[in-house]
C-alpha cells in the first residue's frame, strides 16, 4: 500500500500529456511520467519515490507503436517488454528482456519505463547503446529526433517536463551478431549481478555493461582496449578494467572483488565466442 | 484523503468502488471487494501470490493501480470456475500450504490460455514469475503440463 496519495491523470496525446506535467509541476505537485509505472509503485511503497501525480502515458498512440517499416524498428516508450519480445523484430534486444524480471512482471514493465528507471541495472539500455539506436522525446518545443548515446550518460539525460516517446534502430543494426550474457550468483532468477553485451560491427566489437558500476554504460576506452588485437585476450581485459569508470559496486548481491572476478571470466568467455583472431 | 468512484470489471460483474488513486489493485480486491485470493506476499513484484488476469494476460495485482484497471477484464481465482488446471493440481498435489497457489493459478490459467503449445523452455519462463516457499515446483510444472498434454484451455469463466 502507498502510504500517500497523488492524483492519476491518462491524457491521450502527446500536447496534453506535456502540458498537463507543466501545469501540474507549477502547482508544486511534482508529477511523474507513469508507463509501467511498477518502480513508481514498488518505490512509493517504501516512500523512496514521492509524487503529487502521475501522468499515464499508455493512452498515447505515438507511446505504443511497435512496428518495422522502411528498414527501421521503432518501439513506443510504453510498450511492455512481453510484446516487444513476442513481435521478434530484435533478437539482440529480446535476449536482453527475457533476463528482465520475470515474465508475468514484463507485463506490465515497459521499454521505457526501464530505459528511465532508478534501478541500476536497466538492461535494454545496452543493446539501445550498442546499435546506435535513436531516441524520439517530447517536451514543450515539440518533438527531437537524438541519438541515444548523445543524451544517455549514467541516466537518460531528459529535461524537466520531456517524455521519452519512441526508440528507433535501423533494421540492418538489430541483424549483427551479439552476445548478452547475465550473471547471477544464485540460480536463474535470482536479483542481478552484472550482465555484459556485445555487438560485433565492421569486425569491431562494441562493449555495453549493467550492474558493474551503480549505472549501465558503454566506454570507447574499454572498446579499445578489448578490441586490440596486438594483445593477447588476457591481457585486453586486464587493460579494460583499468578503464572501468566509475567505482565497481560492492552489494548483498557480490562484493568487489567477486565482481571483478565475473567480469575477467564472462568478458573472456563474450571474446572466445565472438572475440575473432588472437595474435599470439 | 481524497477518494473516486471507479468501476471495475472484476470476475464479469461491474463492481463500483471508491478508492485513492494510490491504492494497488490487490489493496482493492482484497479490501474493499472482499476479493481475498489474491495474497499478498512480497509487495514488490516478486513472489507472484497475488497474481490475477487482466485483459487476458497474468498481472501482478502488487504492481497495478486499481484506477489503471478501469476498463479492462479482471479475473481473479474466484472467477476460475470449473478448469480442467484446478483438477490437474489436486490430482499432482500441486501444494502444500496453499498460500501460492491462487498466484499460480492465475499465472498457469494465462500460460496456458495463451501458450497452447507451451514447450518447456517456455512453461519454465512462464512459471518463474511465481515463488513456491514450500518448494512444489515440480508437482505444479506436472500439474501444468498435463493439462497441455490433454489440450484443455483453460479459461474459467471470463
Amino acid at each position: 500500500m502507498i502510504s500517500y496519495d497523488f492524483e492519476y491523470f491518462k491524457p491521450s496525446s502527446i500536447d496534453k500529456a506535456i502540458s498537463l506535467f507543466q501545469s501540474l509541476d507549477q502547482q508544486g505537485k511534482e508529477p511523474i511520467y507513469f508507463s509501467g509505472g511498477t518502480e513508481i509503485i514498488t518505490l512509493g511503497r517504501v516512500n523512496k519515490i514521492k509524487t503529487g501525480a502521475v501522468i499515464d502515458i499508455k493512452e498515447i498512440p505515438e507511446c505504443l507503436v511497435l512496428k518495422r517499416e522502411s528498414n527501421k524498428l521503432t518501439f513506443g516508450a510504453a510498450q511492455t517488454l512481453n510484446r516487444i519480445r513476442e513481435s521478434q523484430y530484435f533478437r539482440f534486444l529480446n535476449k536482453a528482456i527475457g533476463e528482465i524480471a520475470d515474465h508475468t512482471a514484463r507485463n506490465k514493465i515497459t521499454l521505457g519505463g526501464n530505459m528511465c528507471a532508478n534501478i541500476i541495472y536497466r538492461e535494454t539500455i545496452l543493446p539501445l547503446l550498442l546499435t546506435d539506436s535513436q531516441v524520439i522525446i517530447a517536451g514543450p518545443g515539440g518533438l527531437k529526433q537524438l541519438p541515444l548515446n548523445e543524451v544517455f550518460d549514467q541516466t537518460l539525460r531528459l529535461q524537466r517536463g520531456e517524455l521519452l516517446i519512441q526508440i528507433m534502430i535501423e533494421e540492418k543494426e538489430s541483424e549483427l551478431p551479439f552476445l548478452c550474457i547475465k550473471k547471477r550468483r544464485q540460480w536463474d532468477v535470482g536479483y542481478p549481478l552484472m550482465t555484459i553485451a556485445a555487438l560485433k560491427k565492421d569486425q569491431q566489437i562494441r562493449f555495453a555493461f549493467s550492474g558493474l558500476c551503480s549505472y549501465p554504460f558503454r566506454n570507447e576506452k574499454m572498446d579499445g582496449s578489448l578490441n586490440n588485437q596486438a594483445l593477447p585476450k588476457e591481457a585486453r581485459i586486464e587493460e579494460a578494467m583499468r578503464q572501468i569508470p566509475a567505482p565497481v559496486l560492492k552489494d548483498v548481491h557480490g562484493s568487489e572483488d567477486y565482481r571483478r572476478f565475473v567480469f575477467k571470466n564472462t568478458l573472456l568467455d563474450v571474446l572466445d565466442t565472438i572475440g575473432g583472431t588472437e595474435i599470439e | 484523503m481524497n477518494k473516486s468512484e471507479i468501476t471495475l470489471n472484476v470476475n464479469s460483474e461491474e463492481r463500483s468502488v471508491y478508492v485513492r488513486h494510490s491504492d494497488t489493485l490487490l489493496y482493492v480486491l482484497r479490501e474493499e471487494l472482499g476479493l481475498t485470493g489474491a495474497k499478498p506476499g512480497c509487495l514488490n513484484g516478486d513472489c507472484g501470490a497475488c497474481t490475477v488476469d487482466v485483459d487476458g494476460q497474468a498481472m501482478k495485482s502488487c504492481l497495478m493501480l486499481a484506477i489503471e484497471a478501469v476498463g479492462k477484464k479482471i479475473t481473479t481465482v474466484e472467477g476460475l470456475q470449473n478448469i480442467p488446471l484446478k483438477t490437474a493440481f489436486i490430482k499432482k498435489f500441486a501444494f502444500q500450504c496453499g498460500y501460492c497457489t491462487p498466484g499460480f493459478l492465475m499465472n498457469s490459467n494465462s500460460l496456458i490460455n495463451n501458450y497452447p503449445q507451451a514447450d518447456d523452455i517456455q512453461i519454465k519462463d512462464c512459471l518463474e514469475s511465481n515463488i513456491c516457499r514450500c518448494t512444489g515446483y515440480k508437482e505444479i510444472e506436472e500439474a501444468v503440463k498435463s493439462v497441455l498434454a490433454d489440450g484443455s484451455t483453460g479459461n474459467g469463466n471470463y
